[in-house]
């Protein structure tokens, strides 16, 4: 067996902060990272009229992950605004469910990750608009209006590409094959979740596990698809262990900052 | 700065004049965002609630805000964000929606309350604009700004705007 030096074989994440940091971070990172995602489709959707959609939702995720990366920021109080976090942080130091930095694939992999997201979002943000951090619900409240409708809008194009031709058909039964292991995660809940239920803010994780499966199944059926059985769910983008996915992701979304420190216009 | 002593009647008629870029015939007070105007020794303070996150026209037209009050001597303007309550199209008033309709963009209806999914109902036909008819149908949830959806008479065989009920 080979012996790894010390700094390789010790475990990279970053150590978990503040608990009410890193559940902020965890909300934030999901929406900069599938706000970024959504605008690598800018100039390249099928229809005008679908590109001009995929870069509105892409702006209002990363506008609301702006505003919670800020309040992230904040509560930390290391003076990190949005754009420190954003921009400079390293892989390992975002939170983001791996659901999110999927590559975006072809249309029916963006529309059904968008779903199966938008269809968690809208229960969990609904949690946390009435719980009692006043900074935090109110950007849960806002977010929540926005995300309501992008759920309209991905619930129809589900229904559209399962219940479409045979390829739409297939290639959106695929995507779900594809992208069931990644949504596991959405509703685990650790040591973080546990500390900051402490101060209120606790969010029913299998309530609203019970209600995300009867949007996705109602949709489902109504759009000819079947969610696969597979008992295997992948896990760790919370503490930091990401796909391959996201550091290309990073690299594209950071250079400009990064090469231009401080740069402004 | 010379300090202008400004009223706060006289800050809301400046702010009166201030359009949003995007929507030009509504000012930021009709579109709802300005909540709340108060004026002090300390200078005036406006505290905004913006409209959707993925609106890039917000800081816009914080600064056009800012840049009209200094055209009239008032230059101690700071702004506070507010995100609760949640902004909304109801809070345009009767007189502007009419101009959003006559310079061709179908006023929002009613935000819908409450409610986290409503999949299976189509929602009510808007209003076109230009002809009136309600024989229109939803082309995309999107539009050319967050804002607005578009949609197509088949009336008058014209595309229009509306401003989202949101």
């Amino acid at each position: 067996m080979t012996t790894l030096p010390p700094d390789v074989a010790a475990p990279r994440e970053t150590p978990l902060g503040a608990p009410i940091v890193e559940f902020v971070l965890r909300l934030g990172d999901d929406r900069l990272v599938l706000g970024h995602r959504l605008s690598e489709w800018c100039g390249h959707a099928p229809v005008l009229e679908e590109d001009i959609a995929l870069a509105n939702v892409a702006l209002d995720l990363i506008g609301q992950g702006a505003a919670m990366l800020a309040l992230a920021g904040k509560l930390e109080g290391r003076g990190r605004d949005e754009d420190a976090l954003a921009y400079l942080r390293d892989e390992r130091e975002f939170r983001n469910c791996l659901l999110v930095e999927q590559p975006n694939g072809d249309f029916a992999v963006t529309i059904v990750r968008q779903f199966l997201f938008d269809a968690w979002s809208v229960l969990y943000l609904d949690a946390l608009a009435r719980c009692p951090h006043a900074e935090l619900a109110a950007l849960a409240a806002r977010a929540l209006k926005e995300d309501t409708y992008h759920l309209r809008h991905s619930s129809q194009w589900m229904l559209r590409l399962g219940d479409g031709t045979p390829e739409s058909h297939e290639r959106a039964q695929r995507a779900l094959d594809a992208l069931w292991r990644f949504t596991g995660e959405l509703f685990e809940a650790d040591a973080v979740d546990a500390a900051v239920a402490k101060q209120g803010i606790a969010v029913d994780r299998e309530a609203i596990r019970a209600r995300w499966n009867d949007i996705v199944s109602d949709v489902a059926r109504r759009a000819t698809l079947t969610p696969p059985d597979e008992p295997h769910m992948a896990s760790g983008g919370r503490t930091g262990r990401h796909s391959e996915h996201l550091g290309h992701l990073l690299a594209e979304m950071q250079i400009v900052a990064r090469s231009h420190p401080g740069a402004g216009w | 700065m010379t300090a202008v002593r400004a009223n706060r009647d006289d800050v809301m008629r400046i702010l009166g004049t201030v359009m949003d870029p995007e929507v030009p015939v509504l000012s930021v007070v009709e579109l709802g965002i300005v909540r709340h105007v108060a004026v002090s020794d300390a200078g005036v303070k406006i505290t905004i609630t913006p409209t959707y996150s993925g609106c890039p026209a917000m800081r816009t037209m914080e600064q056009d805000m800012r840049e009209a009050l200094v055209a009239e001597g008032i230059g101690d303007v700071t702004f506070e964000t507010v995100y609760a309550p949640a902004w909304t199209s109801d809070w345009i008033p009767a007189a502007a929606r009419e101009k959003l309709r006559r310079f061709g963009i179908a006023p929002p209806g009613p935000a819908e309350q409450g409610g986290l999914i409503a999949l299976a109902r189509r929602p009510a036909s808007v209003a076109c604009p230009y002809c009136g008819s309600t024989n229109t149908e939803r082309r995309s949830e999107f539009g050319s700004t967050a804002c607005k959806a578009i949609h197509f008479c088949n009336a008058c065989r014209q595309p229009f705007d509306e401003f989202k009920a949101f």
